[in-house]
């Protein structure tokens, strides 16, 4: 069935095609027998137990940060092993730590639209230093209500979130330069701006004329990591997808897939597939920059969220910002040109040498790879095809360098192995095709299960990659884990890239849906990270450093309890005066100066989650007692042998009660 | 005293300033959950650890068992001690400006005396804070106390205790060692030259 399937495949892509979009899992299913064995076997190495395990107590090699798409967050995974070390929250609320709960992190889901607990994230990008990732941070586009974020590798924690204005579906997005000059974020969905930093009330029908994209450049602060939307460009009114930078003579530019040029705004899935050619658009960011700086740029007004948290008091600001800066592509020769790509393209890499532009279309029945050189020749020689708001388009034939033939179905992404091969995703077949660029042949192939999305080698989208592994996102796991009724985990595949062939080693189940992924050998980052907090450096306004300086004020209808934690209690553990409808806020202080000691603190009935505070950090939970009596509270994280006794109590009484605040910890002490 | 044995006592009597560089004695704990291990390094003049929080921590591992918690401001030693160290500096370059050997001896004998004379302290400091626990502990062992060992190593709990001397004790060794050699190798200088006298 399957060898017939893959003659029928090679003779007739598209007919094969059509089959595949309706029936491709079928088939795949029926490729080998029923039961737990489906599938299982082919491919897998028979020493892949051994190149997976990494003994007890054993470090892995690389960490790898998987998106966590729809949950917002993003996943650590140590490799080989797949062995799950930490889910960062960075665009959800997270009730396992407080993220998004905690009054010093409800800052950082602060949007234009207020307060969004939720996101959708789907492409970690590392920091780059000349063009290698550089294990300092981690940027994260949050998809639906635009953001992007930035992720602190020394901490793993979510230090700082940009909203980008006059963007919709943040989903070309984060892409850093070779030093992190910029990060560069596009906008999918075009929307009618109405030029003062939000969308206008106009009809759908007016889609061609009214909507437009944006590509927004975001400044990084070269020591410390911190933000700031320096420019954007207004583009046409397509759909930008994805992108990627440009390596060694192409470090210059930054190449976008768009789709729907033909500017539907309705039934996306047939207005946007009518045109057979879209385009890949090609910017050069330092052409645009320059632009931006020689005043070429306008002002418009805007107002979007800038969230940062502050590392020594913890407590996350946010700013709002009330203008941007914007270019347009017809002020700006040589900044832009779109290169006409076959229908709908998704993913475009650019290989280490930062001379071929691969771009997957996803609908298409071969993979274009576009030259850099021939590029700048067509520029010269001006062999273009006419233009779009300005933007000159190049003929096909002109940037064109090959075409790979016979890839696959459904080619979604690429990366590199630095050995001159190109391994790409193919959604539809369910395969991992590796080709070469030196003459753009097919050399080998791997079943993957089942529908793969982004493929990620560690390094593989910079100039230097590390080719020894490869992981495949699957969307798609049917019958490959155990049944957990109608919501299954989506997989990554471990494949091992280092020889001729590739050896299929591993597949672990995923948290949410991992989109794109990165990694970075575990010696980058693991010497830097810190095991907790300095308690002296702690400048949050309502810690206490001691025991002795622990308090219950009431500031109007406001309780504050400054209160510490240490092995095994808390102070104080007794608290009285508190009424009914007051706000008390419990801003708790891990005295703890000690490895892996972290408290937890939660208290009954709490419309809240519960804190989690690290050594040496203060947290605040706030809680609005509803009803009079005696509430428990208590430590959540097993900290020591007598963790079961980290508790306390607060009494509640009737509004306009006479019972004053007081407060102790063992021996009683005078009220305050 | 010729010359070199004038150098040699100065440089016996300044080794004891490595007190002030490097901590005395080291005790190491190791446990299951502590890979990393826990270090108190006790100085001529203060108690700390391999890191900042070092004191703390091991003052929250032993409120468990009653331990009274270890600060520096406990120990009057702590205080005393440096003078102790700096008379002994300032007396050991005066002996070697003086030359005298006799005067040599009486600084060792009284060195010697000044470190096991802290040794038995901080014994007894150890058996100390080893016995006397709270009787409200939340853990107690019927019989265990929690003596560390003063030198070598022992089991206590889920703890292996390793004590050792450091750096700062080879300072009080070498500045013995050296005068010690000053002591001898005069004496046979002062022996050679009442010979000479004898035979003129």
């Amino acid at each position: 069935m399957k060898s017939l399937f893959n003659k029928f495949k090679n003779v007739a892509p598209a007919a094969a095609f059509i089959m595949a979009v309706g029936g491709g899992a079928v088939l795949q299913g029926c490729s080998s027998g029923p039961g737990e064995g489906s599938a299982t076997a082919a491919g897998v190495s028979s020493d892949a137990a051994q190149a997976v395990y990494v003994a007890p107590g054993k470090h892995d090699e690389y960490y790898s940060f998987l998106s966590g798409g729809f949950n917002g967050q993003m996943s650590v995974y140590g490799l080989p092993s797949g062995r799950l070390l930490k889910i960062i929250p960075v665009f959800t609320q997270h009730g396992e730590n407080g993220y998004g709960y905690s009054e010093e992190s409800k800052a950082m889901l602060m949007t234009s639209h207020g307060f969004v607990p939720w996101d959708d994230l789907h492409h970690p990008k590392l920091s780059r230093t000349n063009g290698m990732t550089d294990g300092r941070w981690l940027f994260a586009n949050g998809n639906n209500t635009p953001r992007v974020a930035r992720v602190d590798l020394t901490t793993f924690e979510t230090v700082e979130i940009m909203e980008i204005p006059n963007s919709a579906g943040n989903h070309c997005s984060p892409y850093p330069t070779d030093n992190n000059e910029y990060v560069i974020a596009g906008t999918r969905f075009s929307v009618p701006l109405d030029m003062k930093g939000g969308t206008a009330d106009v009809s759908m029908n007016e889609y061609a004329d009214k909507f437009r994209g944006s590509i927004s450049f975001i400044k990084v602060d070269q020591d410390k990591g911190d933000m700031e939307l320096d420019f954007q460009i207004l583009v046409p009114g397509f759909d930008y997808d994805l992108a990627n930078g440009g390596k060694g003579p192409s470090s210059d530019w930054v190449f976008f897939t768009t789709y729907n040029t033909e500017r539907s705004g309705t039934l996306k899935e047939l207005g946007a597939s009518q045109n057979d050619r879209d385009y890949l658009a090609a910017v050069n960011w330092k052409l645009a920059a320059k632009y931006a700086a020689e005043g070429k740029a306008k002002e418009m007004p805007a107002y979007y969220y800038h969230n940062k948290m502050d590392k020594d008091s913890h407590m996350a600001k946010s700013t709002i910002k009330k203008s941007v800066r914007y270019l347009l592509p017809e002020d700006c020769p040589g900044m832009m040109y779109l290169i006409p790509a076959p229908k709908s393209p998704h993913g475009i890499d650019v290989d280490p040498s930062g001379e071929h532009m691969v771009v997957s279309g996803k609908l298409a029945a071969t993979i274009p790879v576009f030259s850099f050189s021939k590029m700048q020749q067509a520029i010269k020689d001006k062999a273009f095809d006419g233009e779009i708001n300005g933007i000159p388009v190049f003929k096909y034939e002109s940037v064109l360098k090959a075409e790979v033939p016979e890839p696959g179905l459904g080619p979604l992404h690429t990366e590199f192995d630095g050995k001159g091969n190109a391994y790409t995703s193919m959604f539809v077949s369910s395969e991992i095709v590796k080709w070469k660029l030196s003459d753009f042949t097919v050399v080998d192939r791997m079943p993957v299960y089942y529908s793969v999305g982004h493929l990620m080698i560690p390094g593989g989208d910079t100039h230097t990659p590390d080719g020894k592994y490869l992981v495949a996102m699957n969307k798609i796991t049917k019958d490959r884990y155990l049944p957990t009724g109608p919501e299954l985990a989506h997989s990554a595949q471990l494949i091992d890239i280092s020889g001729e062939k590739m050896r299929m080693l591993l597949d672990f189940p995923t948290v949410a849906e991992p989109h794109y992924a990165q990694a970075i050998k575990a010696d980058r980052v693991a010497p830097n990270s810190v095991k907790f907090y300095d308690l002296a450096k702690n400048t949050h306004p309502h810690a206490v450093k001691k025991e002795s300086d622990a308090s219950v004020t009431r500031e109007g209808n406001v309780v504050r309890v400054k209160m510490t934690a240490i092995r095994s209690h808390m102070t104080p553990d007794n608290i009285e005066g508190v009424q009914v409808g007051d706000t008390v806020l419990f801003h708790v202080t891990n005295l703890e100066q000690d490895w892996d000691v972290p408290h937890g603190f939660a208290v009954m009935g709490a419309n809240n989650a519960e804190t989690l505070i690290m050594p040496g950090a203060t947290q605040t939970l706030r809680w609005v007692p509803k009803k009079a009596g005696v509430f428990p509270f208590y430590c959540t994280d097993f900290c020591s042998a007598l963790h079961q006794e980290m508790q306390g109590y607060i009494r509640v009484s009737p509004k306009g009660s006479n019972v004053p605040i007081t407060f102790s910890t063992g021996k009683k002490k005078p009220a305050a | 005293m010729k010359a070199y044995h004038k150098v040699l006592m100065m440089i016996a009597s300044l080794s004891l300033g490595l007190l002030f560089l490097f901590p005395m004695w080291k005790i190491y704990l190791q446990a299951p959950q502590y890979p990393e291990g826990l270090e108190m390094h006790i100085w001529v003049n203060k108690i700390s650890g391999d890191t900042e929080g070092s004191l703390q921590n091991f003052n929250i591992l032993n409120h468990y068992i009653g331990m009274e918690p270890i600060h520096a401001d406990s120990f009057a030693e702590l205080k005393i001690m440096p003078y102790i160290v700096i008379f002994f500096i300032v007396a050991g370059i005066l002996v070697a400006l003086l030359g005298k050997r006799k005067l040599v001896l009486s600084w060792v004998v009284l060195l010697m005396i000044s470190g096991a004379v802290g040794i038995a302290d901080f014994y007894m400091w150890l058996n100390k804070f080893g016995t006397n626990l709270d009787p409200s502990a939340p853990i107690k062992v019927p019989g265990m106390t929690y003596v560390p060992p003063l030198l070598g190593s022992k089991t206590l709990l889920n703890f292996d205790a390793l004590s050792l001397p450091a750096m700062g004790s080879l300072g009080i060794g070498l500045a013995i060692l050296l005068a010690g050699l000053v002591y001898f190798f005069s004496r046979s200088t002062v022996h050679v030259k009442t010979k000479r006298k004898v035979m003129a």
